[in-house]
């Protein structure tokens, strides 16, 4: 080879070499480049210390709810709604059981979505949080001094309760949608004959009285699949905005047959006027059969059979309901904290578009329709659009504010955050998300008031974000910083079941009224006791209940003879404590439920049937102290036609 | 008594209607897993916990080492004591409405007598509790170990710092001696030689 060859040979070579590496130096440096240098410091919270904000997230398949604390991102608590949770009794104890009775008798599992904080003058208040539960629809209120579910409405004439529970600026009213039309009342019929025979209902729930959440009344509405809803605030409170797909009305492949149409709506609801009629007697009563279960004074929870529901459709009440067309196969519907902004993703549009609530209401006056479906009048489109944003990303899906003047929106397919402007619809910031974004959440973000410091993007796919833990992996979430003009990303976590959204609050606005103990004297459970002088064994028949107490570290009585096989035994657990963070838990051999974890003060109650003759010890689960270890005891089980009598003692 | 003085010694004596409102003496107890920490006041009347259950809890960690319950209405000094400080306040009055120092001398007598008393009833109290274990059912037993906790200052009780220190009602009774100590010992300074002390 010549010499220039050669030169020309490793001039070329040296030049792969280059542009290969600057290229591989090009990729899988965005995500070193946002994290900047001082997101460890605004994330630290030190030993010691606590959070900024309590932060409430649904657990999706898992039917519960996950408290979470930001900026740490440390998970502080899982409050069991829907599912069972045989670590605390919840769904198992016999107080606690009949929150989880429907129509269909006892279900032990539901899918849990959208958390919503209870609100006042349209801002988040603190006292209660509120979760849906699509597969057997249903709304919970969970308290937020004790982080109980308090009490649990079943929604009738429902299938898929998704758009649910979105709550109006003074709490007077969740709502509940159905993402699955169904026949109303149920009935036996083809599934080919969905078009003109299945229904969808759109429920208002009285939300503002603990204990007596009831369906107010049910808009009947065309069957296609409502989706989600926010409620009008300022300008347009009074109204309730829920978006709905599948206007195709398809029962089959939906994917292809429900991402047909070029525009579905967004249905408007004027509740202050339907409410107006209900009262004058518009519509009628349709029998129903629905459970409404609450926690009682006792703290037993009380389960209630429900027997009609008002029901009223568009043709009784003028004026009540209206179609904005929205592109396409829209999700989240978000009003802005003004109130005059309607924000619809799109998830198969190439826009998000903006519906202007002062443009819907001259379009009412002005009768601007462009057609009618089933008695609802469909506003024109160019009558009610404030304002499309484009370049927002692909798969846009849900909206949430800064209170600055800057809304957020996510788009699943191209797994991103798009920042942009309310009024000029430009987009002014994006960052990515590890992987495809779901709902994000700013702390009072669908509120008039958000306290936009902080974002949470809350993802569908993990993969490579943490260590691997087989093929099952926990949900991704980030926390985004959004308090400057760039959004900056700060941290990232694994989350528990699959949260679907959030709602965030401030601690200190809830932080100081938490219970801490149940005050002994104020304990009303029939089965409780006061001091270890009041226990005791009692046997009715083939039913024996014991009454047993619970202090550091022993059980009253711990040694109980006379038992039978085949008794129906059921132990009234109280603990006696009344000192913070000392609970005792309680499981004996052979139980076919779960244990019990008992606060102090509380009373709680297994139900228990032994089988089989024997011994059978029973033991403290929650590490209570020193000496948790020798917190045990003995029931003797004899035989059906024994003798042996009831005894009970603890020490000679 | 000269103005000033009977002024004085009736302040003395209404600085003692304190111990009547506020504790006279406050325990604390400080422990690695009591962050929020637990004590309890001595009141001229009664005992009971700086926080709502604090003196049931105390009582409830007390059975570990086999500590007899505090309770209150078994402690006679609790029903002594409001009777005690009624009469020293009612003597210092009648001191300062009738001028006298022999009332002077010996409210003041009588104050540090009680004060010595009462200092010394509450190291017995607190060496009976301390010593007197029941030793059958105690469940940590550490031979020659005592929970006597101090009359004044602080101690290491096992996983417990105790504190022992006045409270509003006891600091009140301590000025209240010092201003009648004051007096009485200007009023001695004043006496002219071979004057009677009227």
């Amino acid at each position: 080879m010549t010499t220039s060859f050669k030169t020309n040979m490793s001039l070329g070579i040296l030049a792969l070499i280059l542009i290969g590496g600057i290229g591989a130096s090009c990729t899988g440096t965005d995500q070193a480049g946002s994290m900047s240098g001082d997101a460890a410091s605004k994330v630290y919270v030190p030993p010691g210390s606590l959070d900024e904000f309590y932060a409430f997230m649904s657990g999706g398949f898992s039917g519960q709810v996950t408290v979470m604390g930001l900026p740490s991102g440390r998970l502080l608590k899982l409050v069991p709604v829907f599912s069972q949770n045989a670590e605390n009794g919840y769904g198992y104890s016999e107080e606690t059981k009949p929150m989880l009775n429907t129509s269909y008798g006892f279900i032990p599992w539901d899918d849990s979505h959208h958390p919503e904080l209870s609100m006042t003058d349209g801002v988040p208040d603190g006292r209660w949080l509120f979760i849906n539960g699509n597969n057997t629809p249903r709304v919970a209120r969970i308290d937020l001094t004790t982080f109980e579910t308090e009490e649990i409405l079943q929604i009738p004439n429902s299938g898929g309760n998704h758009g649910s529970p979105f709550i109006t600026p003074n709490s007077e009213y969740l709502v509940a949608s159905t993402r699955f039309s169904v026949p109303i009342p149920q009935q036996d019929m083809s599934i080919a004959d969905y078009k003109d025979n299945f229904m969808g209902t759109l429920s208002f729930i009285r939300a503002n009285e603990p204990g007596n959440m009831d369906v107010a009344f049910q808009i009947l509405v065309p069957g296609f699949n409502y989706d989600l809803a926010h409620a009008g605030k300022g300008p347009s409170n009074g109204w309730m905005f829920f978006t709905s797909y599948n206007t195709e009305q398809a029962n089959t492949l939906l994917e292809i047959n429900a991402s047909q149409n070029d525009k579905d709506f967004v249905a408007a609801v004027n509740w202050k006027r339907a409410e107006e009629c209900v009262a004058a007697g518009a519509g009628r009563d349709m029998a129903a059969d629905y459970y409404h279960n609450y926690m009682n004074e006792a703290r037993i929870a009380e389960s209630v059979q429900k027997t009609s529901v008002r029901v009223i459709e568009p043709t009784d009440c003028s004026d009540m309901i209206y179609y904005l067309p929205t592109p396409k196969s829209p999700h989240g519907v978000d009003v802005d904290p003004t109130g005059e902004y309607i924000v619809a993703g799109g998830k198969l549009a190439t826009v998000i578009p903006v519906h202007s609530f002062s443009k819907m209401i001259q379009a009412i006056a002005d009768k601007a329709f462009e057609t009618e479906v089933e008695g609802i009048p469909v506003l024109k489109y160019e009558a009610v659009i404030a304002g499309e944003v484009e370049n927002a990303g692909l798969g846009p899906l849900h909206t949430e504010f800064d209170g600055k003047g800057f809304a957020y929106t996510t788009a699943f397919i191209s797994s991103e955050i798009v920042k942009w402007e309310i009024g000029t619809w430009q987009v002014v910031d994006r960052i990515p998300t590890y992987y495809s974004v779901g709902h994000l959440m700013i702390p009072g973000g669908d509120s008039q008031k958000p306290w936009g410091k902080y974002m949470v993007a809350l993802n569908k796919i993990t993969k490579d974000r943490y260590l691997p833990t087989g093929p099952e992996l926990a949900h991704s979430a980030q926390l985004i910083d959004i308090s400057g003009d760039k959004m900056k990303l700060l941290l990232d976590f694994p989350t528990m079941g699959e949260p679907h959204y959030a709602q965030a609050i401030p601690a200190d606005l809830i932080k100081d009224k938490q219970v801490k103990i149940f005050a002994i004297e104020e304990n009303k459970n029939p089965y409780a006791i006061r001091g270890e002088g009041d226990t005791r064994v009692e046997r009715e028949g083939n039913v024996v209940h014991v009454y047993l107490s619970t202090i550091r570290s022993h059980f009253s009585p711990d040694n109980i003879e006379g038992f039978k096989v085949g008794d129906e035994v059921y132990f009234h657990v109280t603990n006696l404590e009344q000192d913070w963070d000392v609970p005792h838990g309680f499981a004996i051999m052979g139980a076919r439920n779960s244990e019990l974890l008992v606060m102090p003060g509380e009373t709680r109650t297994l139900k228990w049937v032994p089988q089989a003759a024997g011994i059978y010890p029973f033991y403290c689960t929650d590490f209570c102290s020193a000496l948790h270890q020798e917190m045990q005891g003995y029931a003797r089980v004899s035989p059906r036609n024994s003798t042996v009598p009831l005894s009970f003692h603890t020490g000679e | 008594m000269d103005k000033r003085s009977r002024i004085l010694l009736a302040v003395a004596s209404l600085t003692l209607l304190l111990m009547y409102v506020f504790p006279i003496w406050r325990i604390t107890l400080d422990a690695p897993q009591y962050p929020e920490g637990l004590g309890m006041y001595i009141h001229i009347n009664n005992i009971t916990g700086q926080s709502k259950h604090d003196l049931t809890n105390i009582n409830n960690l007390n059975h570990y080492i086999g500590m007899k319950r505090i309770e209150p209405e078994s402690i006679p000094e609790l029903k002594m004591m409001p009777w005690i400080v009624g009469f020293v306040i009612v003597l210092g009055l009648a001191g300062a409405a009738s001028g006298k120092k022999s009332l002077l001398y010996a409210w003041t007598i009588l104050f540090i007598l009680i004060s010595i008393v009462g200092l010394v009833d509450f190291y017995l109290w607190e060496y009976d509790y301390g010593h007197n274990l029941d030793q059958v059912h105690a469940i940590i037993k550490i031979p020659g170990m005592n929970y006597q906790p101090p009359l004044i200052g602080s101690k290491q009780l096992l996983n417990f710092v105790a504190r022992s220190w006045p409270f509003v009602g006891g600091w009140a009774a301590f000025v209240s001696m010092g201003i009648g100590l004051w007096v009485t010992v200007s009023n001695l300074r004043m006496r002219k030689p071979n004057q009677v002390v009227v």
